[in-house]
């Protein structure tokens, strides 16, 4: 049941990672300097992982939807590996400066995501 | 007009073979390929200007909402992958589960290992000389290595330890996931690209 409830989540994340980044590349369009798309995803899966932690530590969500939503859609809708070859990218391309946005950029919205969502899940169902 | 922008020149912006999200369609993948048959001449392995040329196996995004539904097929091949990475993530962290105070190895491993395959792979399809499946790209590299890594997971954890009155774990979990990580995806490209100049050598 466990393993179901990770794999119907990972179904849903992996694609919804992969349209957000076509709709985020489709809308800034081929001369964005940064990946936004990956941003965009680890940003928004830190953010609603957040969220469910602090839902779940006031006691609204169960293992249950922690495996379906955190596991499962959250581990799926977020990358590193995306993240890590992007970045490489940018350095190899000769923007090492633009690699090191990147990687302070993300690290401090997944973070800030990820704290702001802990305490606002706390508060929304605390 | 799925393709690459208008000019042949620098289209996609600075990383051209993109992030495995940037994987295409299956439209013109196939047809770019054959417009390649070498897209790297003999070795040493060109510098940053000639990467330019596999971005023309990297179709853009697509253009018109029609476009969505020939993505079909590569939708199914990334959720399919994803199922497959998450489980095999969730595998490792029911095998190596951590304390609330205690470095998560498990998922350390699982990004970096990700990483190091998300390096070789992304450089064998992309800069080989044979065109790979164009939904090999999506289920494996987008699929089963992006759901098999995760970034939630890792800012949870830092924001575990911290929590848990462990700052100095918390600080290097932060920074040796990413220091591990990128080194990781360095290396594994490093090596395919050294095994597909070996291999054109013979």
């Amino acid at each position: 049941m466990n393993w179901l409830l990770v794999i119907a989540g990972a179904l849903v994340g992996a694609p919804l990672r992969h349209l957000t980044d076509r709709a985020v590349q489709l809308r800034l369009g081929p001369d964005a300097v940064l990946p936004w798309g990956t941003f965009t995803v680890n940003a928004a899966g830190s953010l609603a992982l957040g969220l469910l932690t602090g839902a779940a530590a006031a006691g609204a969500a169960g293992e249950r939807l922690e495996l379906l939503l955190g596991t499962g859609l959250c581990g799926a809708l977020t990358t590193y590996s995306t993240f890590s070859w992007e970045t490489l990218r940018l350095a190899e391309d000769g923007s090492p400066l633009l690699a090191a946005c990147n990687v302070l950029g993300s690290l401090a919205a997944g973070l800030g995501a990820m704290y702001a969502g802990v305490a606002l899940g706390g508060a929304l169902w605390g | 007009m799925s393709g690459h922008g208008s000019s042949g020149v620098g289209p996609t912006g600075p990383f051209p073979a993109g992030g495995d999200g940037r994987d295409g369609g299956p439209i013109n993948w196939p047809t770019d390929m054959s417009d390649a048959p070498t897209p790297y001449p003999a070795a040493p392995y060109p510098a940053a200007p000639d990467r330019t040329t596999p971005d023309t196996r990297t179709p853009g995004p697509p253009r018109s909402p029609r476009a969505w539904r020939a993505d079909v097929p590569v939708v199914a091949a990334v959720a399919l992958g994803g199922a497959l990475g998450a489980s095999a993530r969730y595998a490792a962290v029911l095998r190596w589960p951590a304390a609330a105070d205690a470095f998560p190895w498990a998922v350390f491993w699982v990004n970096v290992t990700g990483c190091a395959v998300i390096g070789a792979f992304t450089v064998l399809v992309t800069e080989g000389t044979r065109a790979p499946h164009p939904l090999l790209r999506p289920f494996f590299g987008t699929g089963v290595l992006g759901g098999f890594t995760t970034f939630s997971a890792y800012a949870l954890d830092v924001r575990r330890l911290h929590e848990a009155g462990e700052p100095l774990l918390a600080l290097l979990h932060l920074a040796g996931t990413l220091t591990a990580a990128m080194a990781a995806v360095l290396l594994g490209s490093a090596a395919a690209r050294r095994g597909l100049r070996a291999r054109r050598r013979r």
